[in-house]
């Protein structure tokens, strides 16, 4: 392959790819470290006004009468506002998405107007000098309630004798089937047929910052500037702008550094709607960060199903067909832009998914409740859909008393079969499943570590070995959200600009949480153009800065912001050998760049160094022919088309002991092996999968949001609401296999759900796997000391 | 009060915290708030020696004390060594709970000269942290103890 077509440039080097698959430290991770990084609440603003929200007390209320005389004439107080007042600057909104067919929901208000539907609904809101004052403020509202019924159950919600928006009918906010045919007969030749009913635990983000924005709002101008804890910044312009009645080019919004996203901060909640329309109302700029009491009752939750899984297969192993039954309930609302129908839906979308039977019928309900609500977090779906598939999975080799591995081999989708159409109609472009079980399966010495685990109980110690093979939505394209109306960006942006000091600025519409987007377009854009690393600067999260684009979400960032990056990357080095090849009067042919110089390509002799390049070109063009334009600056976009999500798959592995005496699990170790095609930072990746890997197994052993009969939230703080601390954690193996993507030139697929998406049925599998020679089972997440003994029949 | 080596004088509500008399009289927003209930250790800093929780202290209580916060720890260099092997082993990711953290993980370097893994894990799990899932964080501060890495 000649020089100029590699797939990444820098020539002559050991490494085509440049810096694509090295593990370079984070740039940004400098601030960080010292303690003057930018989060919301370091801000400081003249005039700045703080907000705090009185919230609902009860599940389901009537608001009879809301006094505000004693909470107004408190210290420090600028003004308390109803959900009427508010309303008269900000529009409500209906989370309903057209492809998601018959998804319903009210419209929602910035502050709730006449009823309350949760516990932590927001009625009022007071604004003061500071944040104690307005809380002091909060604390002087008088409010007279009426309590309504609730519905806190999925099945009474489903059942619907108590409707709670009567004007909606039902409790019903979505439901969807499928069916490929065939089930019934597959069920009924059937050798073998297992079924349980998996329960899954609401639980929610805990981002360590709590959800945090602050409006400024410009009387003058007519503009508003938001500096916003978000991972979507352009989504917010757009939502900011309609709702509040601001053109859209008058609103701007900052993402400075964000403490952890998880997709807590992807939605549009009412309070933040709130404070943008306060700012507006007081013509001054307003703070608010939730603290961490009222993020337990407003940061969306997730998860909360029940689902009933049927598997139907051969004696010899050969699995013939699903049958899933999957029951969700989401809170009073769903949740905008989004929709709250998305996890339900990836639920039904991916069960099963790894395997090749091709029978498969499911029914998923998504109904309302009175407890707060919930939306995409982490691994939507997934988290359900794998151990939906994977506990049953084992249960079919357990019954048949085949290895649990074998069992899979025998029926993960072959790695010659793609692409492949899943029967629930997912497109696989190429997988790599029995590689990466292979792979595992050495990784952990899968037999040696049987052996032990005999071993060991015969000296009464219970260890259990779970595996879960997983494929995951990344990169996704505009079927995800714009087919169904949503105005989200599917695509991305970048622009590239070379400085006069032959320094490289990148400004990427994908947003920094912390994964290490910015370190990676940095790897990208050097290694695109032929500068090195310490000459990149990288700028994220402003929409008056950056092109337009999604930001982060749905394990995007690299794969679509990388390629958009490359893309730049590419056309920027193209215009800046036209420049050198005007200033040596060479040709363009016969020059390219490496280590921040022009060399010649064939000798690699330096010609000149960027710094003199940029010189000419931005102070001396008179030097240039008339007739000829340097072009600098380049921008490249980039949407993914082809498919409508570019899976990757993996699998992990737990390895846990369980003391049937007290019911407590204690990790050993956990490895992960991945496919998530070209790897940019390998480190970086590993990092992402770990931390998806320890929120999974808090999913599986720690975290629930636990709700009273009547609708109370009873352990909505950090003491209460358990959540993985460094204690309990092991260490977890991480190993890759690289199969880029052929939709891009860059080849990366997404890797920031993967760990979260599987660990907690690794973790449920091994936990049942420990106690089979017990005669126990466990389906209920979070796997507590608890439910393990009362499984046991020792509680 | 001292702050960082230079002496504070500051007239304060009785009911100010400690994080929130450094963050908002004094502007070093360092040290973080994540729980204000004690529980998650983003807001660690140092009084007279030893590493307290700044919600659950009050401004008032630390009168006369020596504190230090991660920008100071930060400009004499006491923490370079840490800092450093958590930049190379990416030992943070949102950088959140980073100071408060360090502040802990330097509280175990001024106390022992060699740790084993499940000793570090002991000594930071009072500090929360949603990101990493620990392992990193672990390796970072055993490079330092043990010079491992």
């Amino acid at each position: 392959m000649a020089k100029a077509e590699l797939p990444l440039h820098a020539p002559g080097t050991q490494l085509d790819k440049g810096y694509i698959g090295q593990s370079v430290p984070r740039a940004n991770a400098q601030r960080l470290l010292q303690g003057r990084g930018s989060f919301i609440d370091d801000l400081r603003f003249p005039r700045l006004a703080h907000v705090a929200f009185f919230r609902s007390p009860y599940a389901h209320a009537r608001i009879k009468r809301l006094d505000f005389s004693k909470a107004s004439k408190a210290e420090g107080v600028i003004g308390v506002f109803d959900g009427r007042s508010v309303a008269e600057y900000c529009t409500p909104w209906v989370a309903v998405l057209a492809h998601l067919k018959g998804i319903k929901s009210p419209p929602q208000h910035a502050i709730a107007i006449e009823r309350a539907c949760w516990q932590g609904e927001a009625v009022a809101a007071a604004v003061a000098d500071s944040r104690s004052q307005a809380e002091d403020a909060v604390a002087r509202i008088e409010a007279e309630w009426e309590e309504l019924p609730v519905v806190v159950d999925m099945d009474e919600a489903l059942a619907g004798k108590r409707v709670i928006h009567p004007e909606l009918g039902d409790n019903i906010c979505f439901k969807r089937e499928l069916d490929t045919g065939g089930v019934d007969e597959a069920f009924a030749t059937a050798d073998v047929v297992v079924e349980d009913v998996f329960h899954f635990g609401r639980h929610t983000g805990v981002c360590l910052e709590g959800r945090a924005l602050l409006a400024d709002y410009n009387a003058a101008e007519h503009s508003l500037t938001v500096y916003h804890a978000t991972q979507a910044p352009h989504m917010m312009q757009d939502i900011f702008s309609r709702h509040l009645n601001i053109p859209e080019a008058n609103v701007r919004v900052i993402t400075k550094d964000v403490g952890g996203s998880y997709g807590i901060k992807v939605h549009v909640y009412a309070d933040e709607m709130a404070t943008a329309a306060l700012s507006v109302m007081l013509r001054r700029p307003v703070k608010f960060v939730a603290d961490r009491l009222e993020s337990f009752v407003s940061d969306i939750h997730a998860r909360e199903h029940k689902a009933k899984v049927r598997l139907a297969c051969t004696s010899s192993g050969e699995i013939l067909a699903f049958e899933l039954d999957d029951l969700t309930a989401i809170g009073p609302y769903s949740v905008y832009p989004r929709t709250s129908g998305i996890e339900g839906n990836q639920v039904v979308n991916l069960t099963g998914g790894p395997y090749r039977h091709q029978k498969y019928r499911a029914k998923m309900h998504v109904v309302f409740t009175n407890k707060n609500v919930t939306c995409q977090y982490r691994a939507v779906g997934h988290p359900i859909a794998v151990a939906l598939t994977e506990g049953i999975v084992d249960l079919a080799a357990q019954k048949l008393g085949m290895d649990v591995a074998e069992f899979r081999r025998k029926n993960l989708i072959p790695d010659d079969a793609y692409p492949y159409t899943f029967p629930s109609g997912i497109k696989f472009e190429k997988l790599s499943h029995h590689k990466s079980l292979n792979k595992l399966l050495q990784l952990m010495d899968y037999q040696k570590l049987r052996e032990e685990q005999l071993r060991l109980r015969k000296n009464n110690i219970y260890r259990g070995i779970g595996l879960a093979a997983m494929i995951e939505v990344t990169n996704p394209s505009p079927a995800f959200y714009g087919v169904g109306g949503a105005r989200i960006s599917a695509q991305d942006g970048a622009t590239l600009r070379l400085e006069p000091t032959g320094m490289l600025t990148v400004m990427c519409s994908v947003t920094e949480q912390g994964q290490g987007t910015e370190a990676v377009f940095a790897q990208v854009a050097a290694s695109a153009v032929g500068v090195t690393l310490d000459k990149v600067r990288v700028i994220t999260g402003d929409t008056a800065v950056t092109p337009y684009g999604g930001g982060t979400w749905a394990s995007r960032g690299a794969g679509i912001g990388g390629e958009a990056v490359l893309l730049a990357g590419r056309a920027l080095r193209s215009n800046v050998l036209d420049v050198a090849s005007q200033i040596l009067k060479a040709d363009k042919a016969t020059l390219d760049i490496l280590n921040n110089e022009i060399i010649n390509r064939l000798t690699l002799e330096t010609r000149m160094p960027l710094a003199e390049l940029g010189r000419v070109a931005y102070f001396r063009p008179d030097t240039l022919p008339i007739d000829f334009q340097s072009e600098l600056t380049v921008t490249r976009h980039y949407t993914p088309r082809q498919y409508g999500f570019t899976f990757t798959n993996g699998i992990q592995a737990s390895w846990l002991e369980v003391d049937p005496d007290t019911g407590f699990v204690r990790l050993l170790k956990h490895w992960c092996v991945e496919d998530a095609g070209t790897l940019i930072n390998p480190m970086l990746v590993d990092e992402q999968i770990r931390g998806g890997v320890v929120q999974g197994i808090g999913a599986a052993l720690f975290e629930e949001c636990l709700y009273g009969p009547d609708g109370q939230l009873l352990n909505g703080n950090m003491a209460d609401y358990l959540v993985p601390m460094a204690g309990e954690m092991c260490d977890i193996v991480c190993a890759h296999l690289e199969t880029p993507t052929r939709q891009s030139q860059l080849g990366a697929k997404g890797v920031g759900e993967a760990g979260t998406a599987g660990a907690p049925a690794a973790v449920m599998n091994a936990i049942n796997d420990a106690l089979a020679p017990l005669g126990a089972r466990v389906t209920a997440m979070p796997f507590t000391p608890q439910r393990i003994l009362k499984a046991l029949g020792k509680v | 009060m001292t702050v960082n080596g230079s002496p504070v004088r500051r007239r304060i509500p009785a009911r100010q915290h400690l994080v929130d008399f450094l963050r908002e009289e004094l502007g070093l927003t360092g040290s973080h708030i994540g729980c204000e209930h004690g529980v998650c250790g983003a807001c660690t800093v140092r009084v007279d020696g030893d590493i307290v929780r700044g919600c659950l202290m009050l401004a008032v209580q630390a009168n006369g004390c020596k504190v230090d916060t991660i920008e100071g720890l930060s400009d004499s260099g006491e923490l370079e060594a840490l800092q450093k092997a958590f930049h190379e082993r990416n030992a943070l990711q949102c950088g959140f709970c980073t100071p408060g953290m360090l502040m802990a993980a330097q509280d175990l370097v001024l106390q022992k000269a060699r740790c084993s893994r499940e000793e570090i894990k002991r000594h930071i799990s009072g500090n929360y942290c949603r990101c990493t899932g620990y392992q990193a964080i672990v390796d970072a501060i055993e490079q330092v103890l043990n010079g491992q890495g």
